[in-house]
């Protein structure tokens, strides 16, 4: 207790110098919760949405579908097996069929991807009860914002839709936009149109068939034969990892204020033992060990730790609230960036991600002070009063 | 009186057509004696004009029925050396600048070739069109100062490209002049014009194509023959993966 408390009084004396470095630390702690925050709040956003827009509790893919690859979508459908028609009558799967087409707004050329699904719907969001629409007029399509934007069309707009049917035959049609709507899921907007199940299948001649099914949380999963079901994990991977990836290069700016801040406390830690060398001498020459010395430079430099986790509380607690309930948001379209990404983040904080945080900082800030303070133990008591041991 | 006039009328002119027009069989057999040709070799010019300017490849054509083709480009700068290699569904192509040989999806056929109003299937189908289509003479009309018949074409099978076809076939040189290409449920997709009509191996032959997208703003892509062989004997190994490099 006594070495903290002299470690302290050391330490404050010191005054802006160390209210500085405390408050570099400070920001390295506070950025820190908040980037992985962030970082953990858009995957945790990004699972959510894309299970809300598209993928509810995974998919079945029959099989040879693959979503990377649209010349091979034609040869990766198939009517649906009997167990799965049932559920799919029951509505707790949705079939999803897809098609390469053409669209013409305007005279511009346009390729896209169709995809049907059945108007009634209500396991994923996309406003599909626009796709019923009267069999006369223009073919009722929905699309997402970017796309639209994409087209350069608007609600009610009209354009020619060409397509081949399922032997090669070209048709076209007059469609009409009968829905435009937001998403943070780019897959189902950038470059996809949609229609009604019963319309594709009728333009394509696939009828009673889909690519990919998909699942509701209600149904059961079954093995059947030229079907493969996809978990909502498999089919996240590829955006889990990249926000992964994304988390290891923002390291980098954590990093460096880390990197400031102990670079300060080291700096500091050096210099406080070149200078007070006659105190350190006076110190062990009244009976303090070593070993207690150095325990109390390193008491002193952790000090920086202890200090800036309280001013780091101080201005980080309500701007880490704000973000976490506020959000942050970004002016790029998730459809921009390819991956599912909210209009605004909220930083989702955990206390496990904080007490992680403080410990690293703290641990990492306890071995930047002992590393200088390693020098006293070599000390002379007699030489270091007079001033001529560093 | 008058009812009996009236039927003779009518049958006699019901039955003039019949009588004027020639069988649409004949008038597709006689076509594809023109432009279907066992194999074809041909160096060709192609404009393709865009709503941003127009752009010019030459490319030099060795093909066997719609099966097998090999094109080499020749211009501009940029495609010069980039050769492509269809058999039967296999699509090739060479990139000089990587100096890879990449094999393409057979889909890739239906795509538009460098941006132009042709698909590769376009360019590259042969197939005698008395296989594909019925043909019914509807009309005659004058087109350019020649009289051409106007045939109705409807495709045989469901894998056709395009349902229905209109073409304006010369009366005299059995070329088609004019060709509309329509969609199963009617909407006219594709027209193409042909001119320059010459003799080529004692066939006429049309050596400059205009093709327009017709869903499509724009002027269209004009394809040029520069130079035209028909059923000449073909390189050995023409249509080898080896012929890439």
């Amino acid at each position: 207790m006594l070495l903290f408390k002299t470690a302290l009084q050391s330490l404050i004396g010191n005054g802006l110098k160390t209210w500085l470095t405390v408050f570099v630390l400070s920001l390295a702690i506070v950025m820190i919760i908040i980037m992985q925050g962030i970082l953990h709040g858009w995957s945790r956003q990004a699972i959510d949405d894309a299970q809300r827009w598209e993928l509810a509790d995974g998919q079945y893919w029959c099989g040879g579908y693959d979503p990377w690859d649209p010349f091979s979508l034609d040869s990766a459908t198939a009517s649906i097996p009997e167990p799965l028609a049932r559920q799919v009558e029951q509505g707790l799967l949705e079939p999803v069929l897809i098609t390469q087409a053409t669209v013409y707004p305007e005279g511009r050329m346009q390729g896209v991807m169709l995809r049907g699904i059945r108007p009634g719907q209500q396991l994923l969001e996309i406003p599909t009860a626009v796709l019923r629409g009267d069999s006369m007029g223009p073919v009722p399509v929905v699309v997402g914002a970017f796309m639209a934007r994409q087209l350069k069309v608007k609600l009610n707009d009209e354009m020619i839709l060409r397509w081949r049917d399922k032997n090669g035959a070209f048709e076209a049609v007059d469609i009409r936009i009968a829905g435009v709507f937001k998403t943070a899921v780019p897959s189902i907007d950038n470059g996809v149109l949609w229609i009604g199940l019963e319309n594709l299948q009728a333009m394509t001649m696939r009828q009673g068939e889909a690519n990919i099914l998909v699942k509701s949380e209600a149904a059961e999963v079954i093995e059947v034969e030229g079907w493969t079901f996809k978990t909502v994990d498999k089919l996240m991977e590829a955006t889990l990892l990249l926000v992964k990836t994304k988390s290891a290069g923002t390291s980098v700016f954590y990093v460096i204020f880390l990197l400031l801040a102990m670079l300060a406390i080291f700096d500091t830690q050096t210099l406080a033992i070149f200078r007070r060398q006659r105190e350190i001498g006076t110190m062990v020459a009244l009976g303090m060990t070593r070993g207690q010395v150095v325990k109390h430079f390193t008491i002193e430099g952790s000090l920086y730790a202890l200090l800036a986790i309280v001013v780091g509380a101080v201005w980080g607690t309500p701007l880490i609230w704000y973000l976490s309930a506020v959000g942050i948001s970004f002016p790029m379209e998730a459809a921009e960036f390819g991956v599912p990404m909210a209009d605004v983040m909220y930083a989702a904080v955990t206390p496990g991600l904080v007490l992680g945080t403080v410990l690293f900082v703290f641990v990492v800030t306890a071995i930047v002070s002992y590393l200088p303070a390693r020098k006293i133990a070599t000390m002379n008591p007699t030489e270091a009063i007079r001033g001529k041991i560093l | 009186m008058i009812q009996k006039f009236v039927i003779l009328m009518l049958a006699t002119t019901s039955l003039l057509p019949a009588q004027n027009f020639p069988a649409g069989k004949s008038i597709l057999e006689k076509v594809d004696q023109n432009m279907s040709a066992r194999t074809r070799i041909s160096v060709s010019r192609m404009e393709i004009t865009m709503a941003r300017g127009s752009r010019t490849i030459e490319a030099k054509s060795w093909s066997e029925g719609d099966k097998n083709a090999f094109t080499e480009y020749l211009a501009p700068a940029r495609e010069k050396g980039t050769k492509m290699l269809k058999t039967d569904r296999q699509l090739w192509i060479y990139s000089p600048a990587t100096d890879r040989v990449i094999q393409i999806s057979g889909h890739m056929l239906r795509q538009s070739v460098m941006g132009s109003d042709l698909s590769y299937e376009d360019m590259m189908n042969d197939t005698p069109l008395l296989e594909q289509y019925s043909a019914i003479v509807d009309a005659a009309e004058t087109i350019g100062g020649r009289s051409c018949w106007v045939v109705t074409l409807t495709a045989l099978a469901p894998d056709v490209s395009y349902h229905q076809q209109k073409m304006w076939i010369d009366q005299e040189r059995n070329v088609p002049l004019k060709i509309e290409m329509y969609a199963r449920g009617g909407k006219l997709l594709k027209k193409i014009e042909l001119s320059d009509v010459k003799r080529v191996q004692g066939r006429w032959f049309p050596m400059s194509m205009l093709y327009k997208d017709m869903l499509k703003k724009g002027e269209g892509t004009r394809m040029t023959f520069l130079d035209l062989q028909l059923d000449t004997a073909l390189p050995a190994g023409i249509f080898t993966k080896a012929s890439l490099k």
